[in-house]
């Protein structure tokens, strides 16, 4: 029993980092993915708060699910998930204040971030606590990967610069590399996630 | 007179150069989700117009006159969420009410707006820009709206052609869909530094 019980956690956690992950298969949270993603700090930053919003209301939601009435069972989610925000962005807010300045208002934007939502209807409120927080925390870290692969590739193109380290010297300081200024812009979120997005599917393709 | 040209810049500023989906990416959810056919997106458009109108000038009111006033700022998103839950259950009572036909061809839309991050994003913007008089919140509001129907209905009609195009398999779908946006993000950068 105990046996079985481990296989499908450990499943759990899987489907959330590749089959099931979020940002590049269910097409979830697709606005904080493309904001944040300038850089890999922020986008780490933004990554860590979602993994605490995801695991605390999952709990919550996952405690209360037997009391819920199924009419009120948004209103109750989005309500817990309001309240972890705003603690994660108070905890911004004291202890990192540049990062949550140049989140800005992406951070309170968790509260109508897709994912959360989704695993607190499709997961939290019909299991049980441990599942759901395997859950959580698989999800939540397949979202902050994801993030930190774009962050990454947009950051080297765009700087050079990966987690702020020179990595390709850049024209200005006598290197070789001509910083793409258009992926620090919108125009390189939305074409970096589409071939990242198509280079997914590929893969799957061939696997399948 | 001033007055009148700052609330028209405001206007412009938010509708066209920092237009929610392609400068700030809020509400790329239903602009990728909805986008597929011109009428459904200007229907959704309009819905969305009229809810961003009515939360981001309620949320207003009440950020200024009750939260700021006894400085309940923790309070800000929890009453911000619920603000707006409320005003799309209205809409979509009244709606369902008086224009049973429209209702219809909303579908699962209505209620879908209360996670569309486009309104929540505006009424955030609103309080970060530090708007105070409500005119102008109201003129940001309208213009978000329509910015919004803007983007998604030029999206839903590039997308009704590219159907016809001949797209490689595995970037059918969402990535394309994605590439064209970001296309289109360069186009409306030839906006950006007109105002603001």
């Amino acid at each position: 029993m105990a046996n079985t019980n481990d296989i499908s956690v450990s499943k759990t956690f899987i489907a959330g980092l590749w089959q099931e992950n979020p940002v590049l298969r269910l097409l979830l949270g697709m606005c904080p993915t493309l904001a944040v993603t300038a850089a890999v700090k922020p986008a780490l930053t933004m990554g860590c708060s979602v993994i605490f919003v995801l695991i605390c209301s999952n709990i919550v939601v996952s405690l209360m699910r037997n009391l819920l009435k199924p009419h009120l069972r948004i209103l109750m989610f989005t309500l817990t998930i309001a309240t972890f925000v705003t603690i994660a962005d108070l905890f911004l807010k004291a202890y990192v204040p540049n990062m949550s300045e140049t989140l800005g208002p992406y951070v309170p934007l968790i509260i109508v971030n897709c994912i959360i939502i989704c695993r607190a209807e499709a997961c939290a409120s019909q299991n049980g606590l441990v599942v759901s927080i395997i859950d959580a925390l698989g999800m939540g870290l397949g979202f902050t990967a994801t993030l930190c692969v774009l962050a990454g590739i947009r950051e080297l193109l765009a700087t050079g610069k990966v987690f702020e380290i020179t990595v390709l010297s850049p024209v200005s300081q006598d290197g070789w590399f001509t910083p793409w200024a258009a992926m620090g812009m919108p125009v390189g979120a939305f074409v970096t996630l589409g071939l990242l997005l198509g280079l997914v599917n590929l893969i799957t393709k061939k696997q399948a | 007179m001033d007055t009148v040209s700052v609330l028209l810049m405001g206007f412009i500023s938010i509708m066209i150069v920092n237009n929610l989906v392609f400068s700030k990416f809020l509400g790329i959810c239903p602009y990728l989700g909805v986008s597929g056919r011109i009428d459904m997106a200007f229907g959704m458009g309009c819905a969305v117009t009229f809810v961003v109108t009515l939360s981001g000038t309620l949320t207003w009111i009440i950020d200024y006159c009750i939260l700021q006033q006894f400085d309940l700022e923790v309070m800000r998103y929890v009453c911000f969420i619920l603000v707006i839950a409320g005003t799309v259950q209205l809409v979509e009572m009244y709606v369902r009410k008086f224009f049973p036909a429209m209702y219809d061809s909303f579908g699962i839309f209505l209620p879908l707006i209360t996670t569309n991050c486009a309104i929540l994003g505006l009424c955030l913007f609103i309080n970060l820009w530090g708007v105070d008089n409500l005119p102008e919140a109201v003129v940001l509001s309208i213009g978000a709206g329509l910015g919004f129907t803007l983007a998604i209905c030029i999206m839903a009609g590039i997308r009704e052609n590219l159907a016809l195009a001949d797209v490689p398999t595995c970037l059918k779908g969402a990535p394309i869909t994605l590439i064209t946006a970001g296309i289109l993000t360069l186009a409306f950068m030839g906006f950006a530094g007109m105002i603001r």
